[in-house]
């Protein structure tokens, strides 16, 4: 794990990876209303594969969490306390790092908000 | 001053003066809408706790010196209570209100009954199974300790069906049938009433709900399936030769036809034109006349050339139909 931690805290936060907490929910907000609708509407009722529903949404969660463990280590960075609004690359990686992380609990509670009526109610009516 | 606060506390117990127990979620008949009630008082506790904890936070921190706590410490609390609370609590009740949203299971042997939304009255058909249906209209009937399937639709434009007092509402879609799935546990005289705005007569659009026990809402509906007891005479005369037969059936009486509504058991309705006049001789005549005056926008033809006396008779005649 620590390992696991160390090799996290090398990768670096980018705009790029700002965005994977918030598009793995729409992938998955996605998917499970297209996949409800499409099932009640062909073959009446919830869900074909209701397991397969709920590995969907572990992996969504664990890549959520992961992107949200390595925001966390690296809005760790050490430096001045926040706000984090200079124009260095210190600043600039900490800000970034910090609005991953908060976009990966907001993404994580998201993804419990979607998958729960789905799993829970399991009908079409 | 002091009237404000008259108006402060003398306002909101008018809306007292909205509680009754014939279409109320707060005095519900159905299994179903004794959960919407539980899963509402559990939600209204929960905000005003919310609400009052809210409050109290506000005037302490509007009251609290300029760095009385330090900047680490409110990062803390915004976190707390801005972000790990509220979410635990929401998610709390989201997984705790989810089960008593779980429709309630149909078997095929089920009574189902269709109503179809028109403007501004409810037509009825029962479907009991394996039995011949049954049309009715602005009336419905059911047995208590069984679950009964409403299959809604609509004729027209979308109108909603609601039973306070029984379950949720449900959208009347035209080209679609949607599903509500009850059982009412007290037998009583309850009512129903249009959710969604359908034209001038919208608000005028009720329906008489009447819970009964099953070995009674059998007799009835027995009875309901023999064609009318109709009596010859002027009122019979008089509904031939004005065309009411054009619009409404009466079964064993005239051919069958669905423009209106079904009158096979008139008589035995206790309201008149949906759910809004009392079942009276004197409001049966008056509506055949100028049934746009009790219900703007209505499409039944008004009968101002029918005499006082035609219409009583005419009354009186569809009063006989039980």
């Amino acid at each position: 794990m620590k390992r696991w931690l160390q090799r996290a805290s090398r990768l670096r936060v980018t705009l790029w990876t700002l965005i994977v907490p918030p598009t793995v929910w729409a992938v998955h907000f996605l998917f499970s209303y297209l996949w409800a609708a499409i099932s009640c509407e062909k073959i009446g009722e919830w869900a074909l594969f209701p397991t397969a529903f709920a590995i969907g949404t572990v992996i969504a969660l664990v890549l959520i969490v992961a992107s949200g463990v390595i925001a966390w280590q690296q809005s760790r960075t050490p430096g001045d306390p926040p706000p984090h609004q200079e124009g260095t690359d210190i600043d600039r990686l900490r800000f970034l790092a910090y609005s991953t992380m908060l976009l990966a609990g907001l993404s994580f509670v998201a993804v419990l908000f979607t998958a729960l009526p789905v799993i829970m109610l399991g009908d079409c009516r | 001053m002091r009237g404000k606060h008259v108006a402060i506390a003398v306002l909101p117990a008018c809306l007292l003066s909205a509680c009754n127990r014939h279409q109320s979620t707060l005095a519900p008949f159905g299994a179903d809408a004794a959960d919407i009630r539980h899963l509402f008082i559990i939600m209204l506790v929960g905000a005003v706790i919310i609400a009052g904890a809210v409050a109290l936070l506000m005037r302490h921190a509007v009251r609290a010196p300029e760095g009385a706590i330090s900047h680490q410490k409110g990062m803390r609390i915004v976190l707390w209570l801005g972000g790990i609370i509220p979410t635990v609590v929401l998610m709390g009740l989201l997984a705790y209100s989810l089960p008593y949203m779980r429709p309630r299971p149909v078997a095929p042997a089920d009574l189902q009954i269709a109503v179809d939304g028109e403007q501004f009255w409810w037509r009825v058909t029962y479907r009991p199974a394996g039995a011949t249906s049954v049309d009715s209209a602005n009336e419905i009937r059911i047995p208590t300790g069984r679950t009964v399937a409403f299959r809604l639709s609509a004729g027209d434009v979308v109108h909603s069906f609601w039973i306070p007092g029984l379950a949720g509402k449900m959208d009347m879609i035209p080209g679609r049938t949607n599903d509500l799935i009850v059982r009412a546990d007290k037998p009583g005289r309850y009512r129903g009433q249009c959710a969604e705005f359908c034209g001038l007569s919208h608000a005028l659009m009720a329906f008489d709900v009447i819970a009964m026990p099953p070995a009674a809402f059998d007799a009835w509906l027995a009875g309901q399936r023999r064609p009318a007891q109709a009596r010859d005479g002027e009122g019979a005369r008089l509904f031939a030769a004005n065309g009411c037969n054009g619009c409404h059936a009466i079964a064993g009486v005239t051919a069958p036809t669905r423009i209106g509504p079904d009158l096979t058991h008139f008589g035995s309705r206790r309201t008149l034109a949906a759910g809004i006049l009392p079942m009276t001789q004197a409001h049966v005549a008056a509506f055949i006349r100028h049934p746009e005056k009790t219900k703007p926008g209505v499409r039944m033809p008004s009968f101002p050339q029918l005499s006082d006396d035609q219409a009583l008779a005419l009354a009186r005649y569809l009063q006989g139909l039980k």
